[in-house]
Order: structure tokens, then C-alpha cells, then sequence
């Protein structure tokens, strides 16, 4: 009953999305303001219904009804609650169920606290969104509808993968899935446009904090799953150039560079054209990340759909969209007026490099994940893309890129003076020479890439320090004064100097845990011990345990430094029966930013076993980097100048709601 | 289609379950210096029956057997260049995670330099089209101050 319910639901929210299609830009067309009006309380609607099919699937899964086939698939009687509860978008039925949630959620933020835009605007973009969610809507109910039932119900479900019984399924997928699906708002928002024919620095107000809004979900999304993914695999590793990274990072790179190029948009009215075209980039890539995963096209360690039938509907979707965005943009974009001059040396400069150096990465990483794909399809040749092409062809890319950005927030708009910034960076710069000469001296010769790379992260820092202190007066005039300046700054600073703190932070993690990484392979025996760095790590004894729908194999390990006792690492091995399959549990010692890194491998009768150890120094820092740069993403949209005009802050707590 | 599907769901079944540590220890060379080599060497080729994973990442009993044949080759003595040469000669070009340079990876190797490039381009050209237009009409403003003198005229 409750899945019919469901079903239902979701047939209604397909009907409400094709009214939102059409009325209300025949409303726009004809400006008829009754037809327009139609848009915002069908988004709410919309939105109410599919989330009433949400929670109705929710429903079945917490009383695992087996009768459904999606349940049955996935779920077992015996599986925790969050993990029943999180099993819902485990899989490819239910994510989908999980996107158009986001997506309509994000309608109807438009819809129901859009009061400020401008009547036509919003219809418009209201319009638009729906045609993406009715596509969708369409694709689930045909091809994946996570509804359907099986005539004799069985007792018992077969369970979700073990490996994705874990607390970073019940956060990732959602952070995730924020992020792409917010980027439909910019898409929306940039057709919109198009279709009307007209845009300014209003249009830039509203489409920033959006853009800001899913980029913060798309960087925690990824930086969670990073971290998902190196303690659950068991080999330490952070990051794969997996194609379903890949997928993610595509439209975060795009979007990084749309954020860019929206503040020159409205700080200054130029590189409209640009703008708009790169807010369907942003989304198209987006789509092709939902392809490349949704479809199966690609099998890869994430991938737990496969199903022809899907990929050539999602194919199809993404033909009709991306191609249709880029016609539309082909046909309108001469109609848009170019604006705001400015000198190759300015802050706009600064803001077209850092935008023609992102999408030159990121389109080395889309053509670096299709190529293996397409050159098969083409010729049959069989060819490797992998994580050591990317490392060699993404690295060039982005050390001009870090150096230029502590000199573009210090670059005048219109004209700047690179001489006078350089000057103004002679500290951060003396910082950064200071800090590779002692790397150099510390390595000992070696590779003179690890000393400048350890510059050039404190450069990034020490450069984002830089702006703050210049724009306060931080040792020119008394520190009272600066103090009232600092409070006085607009907060988008702040957060811009945060961010781009956290992408030092990141960097400086990144080298610290591949250059100086140790690893250790071995097989002990209980009592014996290995160390590493200058800690010592010993095997006490092996216990087995019971857990709610597993059998545990847990070690124990007694970790100490210079002899005394610091802590106890305690690995394992789970069996999971109703899968008969078995997952490593990592066992994590922090210490300040290091990690002391355990994973188990064979036990043997004898009582022998085998481990990987590795220690990780400053690992953290890779991800505490990007939540920086999250957090000041975040300082930027609760900015007074956003709130005019533009999404109150509050909206981005209701936003959050879903990821919690 | 059906078979497709047995195999499909017995590697999903199986896959995990062999999960135990990639780098085994009694795989290890006792040379510290050689055994270096040999785990750089395995970051560059494929386990094959894995998705995107390194020899040196993945714990598939084919990728065992690759690293020891790796280090195998390596103490006789072979240089990397010449390990490499042997195993895409036994596998070919797939067992490489960084396609060689060749006609038909040219434009993968290009790409990160050619958007770079066209996009310097595009840039070049269209602030110099600015520029030339700058305090010129446009042609939609043109159009219309056609049109509002054509209004006067009658």
C-alpha cells in the first residue's frame, strides 16, 4: 500500500512537472501574469509529492517489506536502521529517487523564496528546471522505478554490498548529488537567459550564490568520499582518477571557474557570453557524471548499476539537454551585449586565466576518461588512461594556477599593477623561499620538486594572509584600527581568503602523504612488533565477535612511542553471511595532522598474520583543505551584498536539511 | 544475455571476498633498492581484470602474478624500460595505466596543451574584437537606431 502510495505520488509530481513546462513560459511569452504565477506554488507542489514518494520508499525499506523487488534487492531484516535507512540510495533505483528529490527541493527554494526576481525571469527558470525533472521523472518510472513488486513476497532480503554499510553512505551520496543537481539552478537560470535574450548584474546576484551553494556541496561531497574511500579500501590510497571521480570533479572544476567568472559578471558586467556558456558546461558535465555512473558504461570499483536499456536513456537525456543548451547558446548568445573593458593585467585578467586554466584541467580530465571509451568504440584499440597520466598532464596545468592566486585578489579591477603586487607579496614570498630552502636542507637533495611544491602551498596561504593584512592595514596603522577594519570587511572576502588558505592546506596534505609516506608489509606473530617512523606497533592477539549482521575478526594492536603506551589500534575482518562476503575495517591512530594507517590481510591458522601499516603524515590536511574552502564558501553566501537581491542564507540551512 | 548476467553476479560475489592485502609479504624482493623499483614499476601497469586499479593497488590473483613476474624480471638484471617492453609485447598497450605517445593517442596527450592553447586564442581575439568595438554600435543597437530614424522620417 505504502509503495503504491509511492508511485503514485511520483506519477503526480511527472504530471505537475509537465504543467511547469509549459504554462508558465507561454506565460512569459505572452507576458501573462496569471500563466507565470502558476510556476512557484506547482515547484512547491512538485517538490511535496516527490517527497512523499521519498518517504514512502524510506517507509518500505525501515519495515523491510521484501515485496518490493527494490527492497528485496537491497535490504535485509537484520541490517541496522541507519544502514536500512541509508540502503535506500545504495542503490541505482532509489539514488535516482534521491536526485530528483534534490532537484525538486531545489525547484521549489526557487519557487517559494524567489519573491525578489523578476516575474518573467522566474517563470522562465521555473520552466526550465521542470523540463529537467520531468526527463527524470520519465527515466524512473520507465526504466528504474524503484516501486515495483514481486508476486510472492520472500522472507528474507539479500542485503546491501557490506562494503557500503557505512556511515560515509548515509553523507556522501547526498553531498554529492546537492552539488550536481545544484548546478541545474545555474543551468536554469543561464536557458533562461538565453531565451529571454537579456541579462546584467542582477542575473550574475542571483545565478552566484547558487553556484556558490552547489559548489560547497559538491567540495564536501568529494572530499567526503575521498575519505570514505581511503579508510574503507584498505590501501591507503586517497584519491584513483577512478572515471567515477573523475565524474565529480569535472563539474566542480567548471564550477570553481563559473564561480570566477559570475564575480566578474557582476562585479564588473563583463564575460556574459562566457559565463553563460560555462553554466551549461557546469551542468552538462554534471549529466555526463550521472551517465557515466547511472549507465554502466564504465565498471569501475563504484559502479553498482549496469543495464543497457538505462544508459541509452540517459544517453538520450543528455543529447536532448547538453545539445539543445548549446544550440540555444549558438543561436542567442550574439543577442547578449558584451561589456566592462579591461587591461590584460587587472583583476578580470587574473579571474581569465584562473577560468582558461581550470578548464584546460578540466577538460584533460574529461577527454583522459572518455578517450579509452571512445578509441575502442572507434577502432577497437584497447588503451589504459589511468592515475599516472593524469598525475603527469594535471600537475603543469596547476602550478601556474597556484602561483597566480595570491596575485588576482590583490590585482585593481580594469588596470592592475603587477609590480606593485609582487612587492606587496615579498613577505609571503620570502615565507614560501624560507620554507622549501628548510625542506631542501631537511630531504637532504632528492627531487627539487618536493621543497617547491612545499613552497608553493605556503605561498597559497601565506599569499591568502596577505590580502587580509593589505586590506585591513595589519602592521601599517595601530592594530585597533585594523581590528575595526577586519570587522568591517565584507565577509565574501573573508571567505575568499579562506578558501584559498584551504587550497595551500590541501596541497601542502597532498605532498606531505605521498612524498613522506612510509609503508610497512608484514606478517607477525602474536607478541611481535614493527616499527615505523619512531613508532612501534605490537600484535597482542586476535578476537572474534558477533556484530548486528556480521562476524568480526578484530587484532588487536598496542601503538608506542619511545616506549610508553600512546594507544590501541584495533583492525578487522568482517563476514557478512547473507552476502558471503568479507570487508577489512581499518584501524586509524590520529596524531595532530598524521595518521598511523592499519589494515589487515590473510589470517593464517598458525596465528600469523598479515598487515599493511603505512604512516601518513599531514595526511588530514587534504581533507581538512577543502572543508576550509567550504567554510569560506559558506562566509561568502551569508555576505550582506548576496542577501540583496538574492537567496537569504537560511535557505542554504534548509538546503542542508537533506544531507543530514 | 543470461550468462552475462551469472558471470557479472558471481564477480560481484567473488570480488570482495578475495579482498586481502595488494603487495604481499613473501612477494617482496629482500633488495630494498630493487623492491623500489619493482613497486614503481607497478603503479604504471594495469591489473587487467580490475577497473582502473594498479597491479601494485589491486589484490586480484592476476595482478599477484604480474608483480611477480615483474620482480622476476627485474633480478635478472632488465632495466624498467625493458620490463615494460616484455609485458606490452605478452599484453599489449591496455596493460599501460600511461598510454605511450603514438598516432593514436595523440590527442589525448595533446589535449591539456591544445584547449589551453585555442583558449589563449579565443581570448587574444575577442578582447581584440572589443577593443575595436569599443564605442562602436552594435548591430541589434544599429538595427534599431535605423528604425527610430525610419519612425521620424514618416
Amino acid at each position: 500500500m505504502i509503495g503504491e502510495l509511492g508511485h503514485y505520488a511520483l506519477v503526480l509530481a511527472l504530471g505537475l512537472a509537465l504543467v511547469q513546462s509549459c504554462v508558465p513560459i507561454l506565460g512569459a511569452r505572452r507576458n501573462d501574469p496569471v500563466l507565470m504565477a502558476v510556476a512557484s506554488p506547482i515547484a512547491v507542489a512538485q517538490f511535496a509529492f516527490v517527497a512523499i514518494a521519498f518517504a514512502a520508499l524510506i517507509e518500505c525499506y525501515v519495515r523491510s517489506d521484501f515485496s518490493l523487488v527494490n527492497v528485496f534487492e537491497n535490504s535485509h531484516s537484520a541490517k541496522p536502521l541507519i544502514y536500512k535507512i541509508t540502503g535506500v540510495w545504495g542503490n541505482h533505483e532509489g539514488s535516482m529517487l534521491l536526485w530528483v528529490f534534490i532537484l525538486s527541493l531545489f525547484g521549489a527554494l526557487v519557487g517559494a523564496f524567489g519573491r525578489n526576481l523578476p516575474a518573467r525571469l522566474k517563470a522562465s527558470v521555473l520552466a526550465v528546471q521542470s523540463w529537467i525533472a520531468a526527463a527524470f521523472y520519465v527515466f524512473i518510472l520507465i526504466t528504474s522505478n524503484p516501486f515495483l513488486r514481486i508476486a510472492d513476497a520472500p522472507l528474507e532480503g539479500r542485503d546491501l554490498n557490506p562494503i557500503l554499510q557505512d556511515p560515509g553512505l548515509a553523507i556522501h551520496p547526498p553531498l554529492l548529488y546537492s552539488g550536481y543537481v545544484g548546478l541545474s539552478i545555474s543551468f536554469s537560470f543561464a536557458i533562461a537567459a538565453l531565451i529571454e535574450g537579456r541579462i546584467d548584474a542582477a542575473w550574475a546576484r542571483w545565478v552566484r550564490p547558487w553556484t556558490l551553494l552547489a559548489w560547497i556541496f559538491l567540495t564536501l561531497g568529494i572530499a567526503m568520499g575521498s575519505y570514505w574511500a581511503y579508510y574503507t579500501l584498505g590501501w591507503g590510497g586517497w584519491w584513483y582518477w577512478d572515471p567515477v571521480e573523475n565524474a565529480s570533479f569535472m563539474p566542480w572544476l567548471a564550477a570553481t571557474a563559473l564561480l570566477h567568472s559570475a564575480l566578474v559578471m557582476e562585479k564588473r558586467n563583463a564575460l556574459k557570453v562566457w559565463t553563460i556558456l560555462l553554466a551549461i558546461i557546469a551542468f552538462s558535465l554534471s549529466l555526463v557524471g550521472t551517465f557515466l555512473v547511472r549507465s554502466g558504461v564504465l565498471t569501475s570499483v563504484h559502479t553498482f548499476a549496469n543495464d543497457p536499456a538505462r544508459g541509452i536513456f540517459i544517453l538520450a537525456i543528455l543529447v536532448l539537454f547538453i545539445g539543445g543548451a548549446l544550440l540555444l547558446f549558438a543561436w542567442r548568445a550574439p543577442l547578449l551585449k558584451q561589456g566592462g573593458l579591461f587591461a590584460p593585467i587587472s583583476r578580470e585578467g587574473a579571474l581569465v586565466l584562473n577560468n582558461l586554466l581550470l578548464v584546460s584541467a578540466c577538460g584533460t580530465v574529461l577527454v583522459g576518461t572518455l578517450y579509452p571509451l571512445a578509441l575502442e568504440a572507434l577502432s577497437g584499440e584497447k588503451i589504459s588512461v589511468g592515475a599516472p597520466f593524469f598525475n603527469a598532464t594535471f600537475a603543469p596545468l596547476f602550478v601556474p594556477l597556484l602561483i597566480a592566486v595570491p596575485f588576482g585578489p590583490l590585482l585593481a579591477w580594469k588596470r592592475g599593477d603587477l609590480l606593485g603586487v609582487a612587492q606587496r607579496l615579498t613577505y609571503a614570498a620570502a615565507i614560501a623561499a624560507v620554507a622549501a630552502a628548510v625542506t631542501f636542507a631537511m630531504e637532504g637533495g632528492g627531487s627539487p620538486l618536493v621543497p617547491f611544491a612545499i613552497g608553493l602551498a605556503l605561498f597559497v596561504m601565506t599569499g591568502a594572509l596577505t590580502e587580509l593584512a593589505e586590506r585591513t592595514g595589519l602592521f601599517k596603522v595601530p592594530l585597533a584600527t585594523a581590528l575595526a577594519r577586519a570587522k568591517g570587511l565584507p565577509r565574501s572576502t573573508w571567505g575568499a581568503a579562506l578558501a584559498h588558505f584551504g587550497l595551500g592546506i590541501a596541497l601542502l596534505g597532498i605532498i606531505g602523504e605521498t612524498q613522506w609516506g612510509v609503508e610497512r608489509i608484514a606478517e607477525l606473530k602474536p607478541g611481535q612488533s614493527i616499527t615505523i617512523r619512531r613508532y612501534n606497533v605490537q600484535f597482542d592477539d586476535v578476537t572474534t565477535r558477533q556484530g548486528p549482521n556480521y562476524r568480526e575478526l578484530a587484532a588487536h594492536f598496542t601503538v608506542r612511542h619511545h616506549g610508553e603506551i600512546i594507544g590501541v589500534m584495533e583492525p578487522a575482518k568482517r563476514d557478512f553471511p547473507s552476502r558471503q562476503t568479507a570487508t577489512t575495517q581499518t584501524a586509524l591512530m590520529t596524531l595532530g595532522f598524521s595518521q598511523i594507517y592499519l589494515s589487515l590481510g590473510e589470517a593464517k591458522p598458525d596465528g600469523v598474520i598479515a598487515l599493511r601499516l603505512y604512516y601518513k603524515p599531514l595526511v588530514l590536511l587534504i581533507w581538512l583543505g577543502p572543508i576550509a574552502m567550504a567554510m569560506g564558501g559558506v562566509l561568502s553566501l551569508s555576505d550582506r551584498r548576496l542577501r540583496v537581491g538574492a537567496p537569504k542564507p537560511a535557505r542554504s540551512k534548509v538546503a542542508l536539511a537533506p544531507a543530514e | 544475455m543470461r550468462w552475462v548476467l551469472i558471470l557479472l553476479v558471481t564477480f560481484a560475489l567473488l570480488a570482495p571476498a578475495a579482498r586481502a592485502l595488494a603487495v604481499q609479504p613473501d612477494e617482496m624482493l629482500p633488495d630494498p633498492a630493487l623492491e623500489a623499483r619493482a613497486r614503481a614499476l607497478s603503479k604504471e601497469l594495469r591489473c587487467m581484470v580490475c577497473q582502473n586499479q594498479s597491479i601494485d593497488d589491486s589484490d586480484a590473483p592476476l595482478a599477484r602474478d604480474l608483480r611477480i613476474l615483474v620482480r622476476e624480471h627485474l633480478r635478472a638484471g632488465e632495466t624498467d624500460q625493458q620490463v615494460l617492453d616484455f609485458l606490452i609485447a605478452r599484453y599489449g598497450e591496455f596493460v599501460l595505466l600511461r598510454p605511450r605517445f603514438s598516432p593514436h593517442t595523440v590527442l589525448l596527450w595533446l589535449t591539456p596543451l591544445g584547449v589551453l592553447v585555442i583558449g589563449a586564442l579565443g581570448i587574444a581575439m575577442s578582447a581584440r574584437r572589443q577593443r575595436k568595438s569599443e564605442g562602436n554600435l552594435t548591430a541589434s543597437e544599429e538595427a534599431r537606431l535605423a528604425e527610430i530614424l525610419q519612425r521620424k522620417d514618416s
